[in-house]
């Protein structure tokens, strides 16, 4: 049967017909929607991990213990796994094992754009990439056969124009993989020096045959000849770039399994062309090793390094060739950046902090990195999953000798506390400096689209479970002062500042309300209870002063002659807006 | 048809574009096409600008179009026509849905909306003006904007013989097919 599947929906399907069972990661855009898939496919246990590191630890368990297993990630979330996926290589497998990584060029949501086919190499790990939906699903059926024929986990490589677009793919059905069996191999699996010493050497045994393979062996490297004048070497999505722009006009070399680099298919197809050509996006990865090998090829002195590669870019820089456009007057064209959603509850938080002039703030990666946004433009960094509560006790001790007075927060997400943040706290608590930290628990992961955290008492599985206590957590790892409010009230939000920026010694807020667009379960609804009121502006009371619009709320705006306007349809009741007013102006509707 | 069409959709998060992109690629599927269908995931996209490609033809390589190469440009909102325009062919079909949503800086007074955004777009392009919030909010539910402007859509693309109502009943849930198959007659109407 043929269907529409995006590379991430394929991948999970490629892991289901493969015989997987055991799957773990952390939500990542654009890496999420594998496991929300994997998890429909009853045969695959699935599950969310607080953070990467921990998806590959677990995922490694499994592996040895004998099933194919599987761990996704995007590619910020390999650095934070780095350190197991390393030793793993060392080790070798018993069940296959594919860490899939899936890369964000051009950061259509990502702090930064890194090209995560270098670690392939740096682990010493063969590299998969597929070019479109249907190789994501076949070649991840291949990556485990290599897994287990080299003995060696594999890095599998989206990119996100594979994992958020769709494209058709003929379903085939599961092979069930018999679990193999365990035995206890010491030398095998525990990471020794005198073990590894001796990982290491068969490591390099072992991609000299992968090497071999991957020119002699694999489908997964193909030429196409088509002509000798212009040959390309290319893989991944820049495949379909390049087919797009040459079609049958070049003669193609492309590579499925890009690591180890099939030198000799590579010196075959070069002998064949007159002009050669790689195409690749970001990094010159394919490109360094074929100049290493001394052949003359042309690629990042044409193709851009940086962004996200289209076909446009090659068709521009390779045949000067540029479309004809419709121009229009560029004034005409305002802005249209997210916005923290009507009813947010970091609204209150961030309001609150906004006013504080000798605040600094260090931020992190969800939907609160928005409170840097206009107008609330409460935040002063934002580095990484965890970084918003570390960041802040660098900025701390650096104040604290220099001997300037400021009031320091670190914020952090209830799914980014559990990723990275307690461990970060820990540091805060043992080295002692009084950052207040702010837990902004909205009770689901929200950037990414809802997902089940260790703080929601629900399991990607949809199994009900142990739901983590935070404010305990945080008592546990030796904070004194905690406060858990309400963000949606302002007066509770600033006394609890208030009452903590005077102590010498470390606090942590927590604000608790679930997101605006949580799917509320029936016990929520019994203990949120909002959305049931409205509000609206009283334009007689009104004295158009734009304090509302300070909260940026999307539900607000203004009008010159009336003041300002609250959409009902919209609008969810958090009253954030009427408190700030000065006059009185907002009420309930209907009352 | 050995030329790959492409068709760019877009507007504002929570509009239905996406479900719209879904609906027109399962249909092109089973009608026998290579199909690819982009969508742009980023950050909390409520309210943010949204936007979907749809390729088809005989074969299909990239999933992305570039700026001038879309046959039809549909706006499911008006000020989002001018962002995109770019990506129109030339002598492409613009079909915009006459609806203003405003975005954050305008919201906060910052900015305001332009004005003359039809008059300016219909000097350049050969644009088909719908008013499918305006219908929708008729029919009694603005959520089914979308489907009204399915029908002028596929008029443009004169892809008439495929079944739409079966895709749109095969990709909704069961309880608004009646209301969503009310606004694509309506769009066949006026389209």
């Amino acid at each position: 049967m043929k269907v529409l599947m995006t590379g991430n929906e394929a991948t999970a399907r490629g892991a289901y017909e493969a015989g997987v069972t055991f799957a773990s990661a952390y939500p990542g855009t654009p890496s999420t929607e594998i496991l929300e898939n994997l998890a429909n496919y009853k045969e695959v246990y699935s599950e969310w991990t607080p953070n990467e590191k921990v998806a590959i630890e677990v995922g490694v368990g499994a592996s040895i213990a004998g099933a194919r297993s599987l761990s996704a990630m995007k590619h910020v979330g390999l650095n934070v796994a780095a350190d197991p996926m390393f030793t793993y290589a060392y080790l070798g497998v018993n069940g296959g094992y594919v860490i899939v990584t899936a890369d964000d060029p051009g950061l259509h949501s990502s702090q930064n754009e890194q090209d995560n086919r270098y670690y392939a190499r740096h682990a010493k790990m063969p590299l998969i990439e597929p070019s479109n939906s249907q190789e994501a699903k076949d070649f991840l059926k291949e990556a485990y056969k290599i897994s287990e024929r080299f003995d060696v986990p594999v890095l599998f490589r989206l990119t996100t124009r594979i994992c958020h677009s769709k494209s058709v793919v003929e379903l085939e059905e599961r092979k069930e993989v018999e679990k193999k069996p365990y035995k206890r191999n010491i030398s095998k699996f525990v990471a020794t020096p005198a073990a590894c010493r001796k990982h290491h050497v068969e490591l390099e045994e072992k991609l000299k045959k992968l090497e071999d393979f991957s020119s002699n062996d694999t489908w997964l490297n193909r030429e196409e000849i088509n002509n000798s004048e212009i040959g390309i070497i290319t893989s991944g999505i820049s495949y379909e770039y390049a087919k797009e722009i040459f079609g049958n006009e070049a003669s193609y070399l492309k590579l499925g399994m890009s690591f180890p680099i099939p030198k000799e298919k590579i010196k075959n197809f070069s002998s064949k062309v007159k002009k050669l050509y790689v195409i690749e996006e970001n990094e010159p990865f394919l490109e360094t090793e074929i100049k290493a090998m001394g052949i003359n090829v042309i690629g990042k002195e044409k193709i851009p390094l940086t962004g996200e590669l289209n076909p446009d870019i090659i068709a521009e820089k390779l045949l000067g060739k540029e479309n004809k456009k419709i121009s229009v007057n560029p004034e005409m064209i305002v802005p249209r950046p997210p916005t923290l959603c009507s009813g947010c509850p970091h609204r209150g938080l961030f309001f609150e902090l906004s006013k504080r002039k000798n605040a600094v703030i260090t931020g992190d990666i969800g939907c609160y990195t928005l409170g840097s946004a206009d107008p609330l433009n409460a935040m002063d960094t934002v580095i990484c999953m965890g970084a918003g509560i570390s960041a802040a006790h660098g900025f701390s001790k650096v104040f604290e000798k220099s001997g300037e007075e400021k009031e320091i927060f670190g914020i952090v997400g209830d799914s980014t506390f559990f990723h990275s943040g307690i461990t970060s706290l820990i540091d805060i608590v043992y080295n002692k400096s009084k950052v207040i930290s702010i837990i902004l628990d909205n009770r689901v992961t929200g950037m990414t689209g809802h997902q089940e955290n260790p703080g929601t008492g629900y399991t990607l599985m949809g199994e009900k479970t142990e739901e983590i206590d935070i404010e305990a957590i945080v008592k546990a790892v030796g904070i004194k002062h905690v406060k858990t409010v309400d963000p949606n009230k302002l007066d509770e939000v600033r006394s609890a500042i208030n009452e903590f920026t005077v102590l010498e010694e470390p606090s942590v807020i927590i604000t608790k309300w679930p997101c605006a667009l949580k799917k509320l379960r029936e016990e929520e609804k019994q203990k949120y209870k909002i959305k049931t009121v409205r509000y609206q502006v009283n334009h007689e009371k009104c004295k158009k002063c734009k304090m509302c619009l300070k909260v940026g709320c999307p539900s607000i705006s203004f009008d010159k002659n009336v003041g300002s306007i609250i959409d009902i349809n919209t609008c969810v009741g958090c009253s954030v807006c009427a408190q700030v007013c000065p006059f009185d102006a907002i009420e309930k509707a209907g009352v | 048809m050995k030329e790959t069409k492409n068709v760019l959709l877009v507007g504002v998060g929570g509009q239905g574009i996406i479900l719209t992109s879904k609906i027109i690629s399962t249909a092109l599927l089973n009608a026998g096409y290579d199909v690819k269908m982009s969508e742009v995931h980023g950050m909390a996209q409520r309210g943010g600008s949204v936007t979907t490609q749809i390729r088809y033809g005989e074969q299909v390589y990239s999933p992305i179009i570039g700026k001038g190469q879309a046959d039809v440009l549909i706006s499911f909102e008006k000020m989002e026509a001018m962002r995109w325009i770019e990506y129109l062919k030339p002598d492409g079909l613009l079909v915009i849905n006459d609806h203003e949503i405003q975005s954050a800086p305008i919201l906060s007074g910052k900015a305001e909306y332009p004005e003359g955004i039809i008059e300016e777009l219909k000097t350049k392009v050969k644009t088909l003006i719908i008013p499918a919030t305006k219908i929708a909010i008729e029919l009694g539910n603005i959520k089914t904007q979308n489907i009204v402007l399915l029908a002028p859509l596929t008029k443009a693309l004169g892809l008439e013989n495929i079944d739409w109502e079966e895709s749109i009943k095969n990709n909704v849930k069961e309880k608004f097919i009646d209301m969503n198959l009310k606004a694509y007659k309506k769009g066949l109407e006026i389209s």
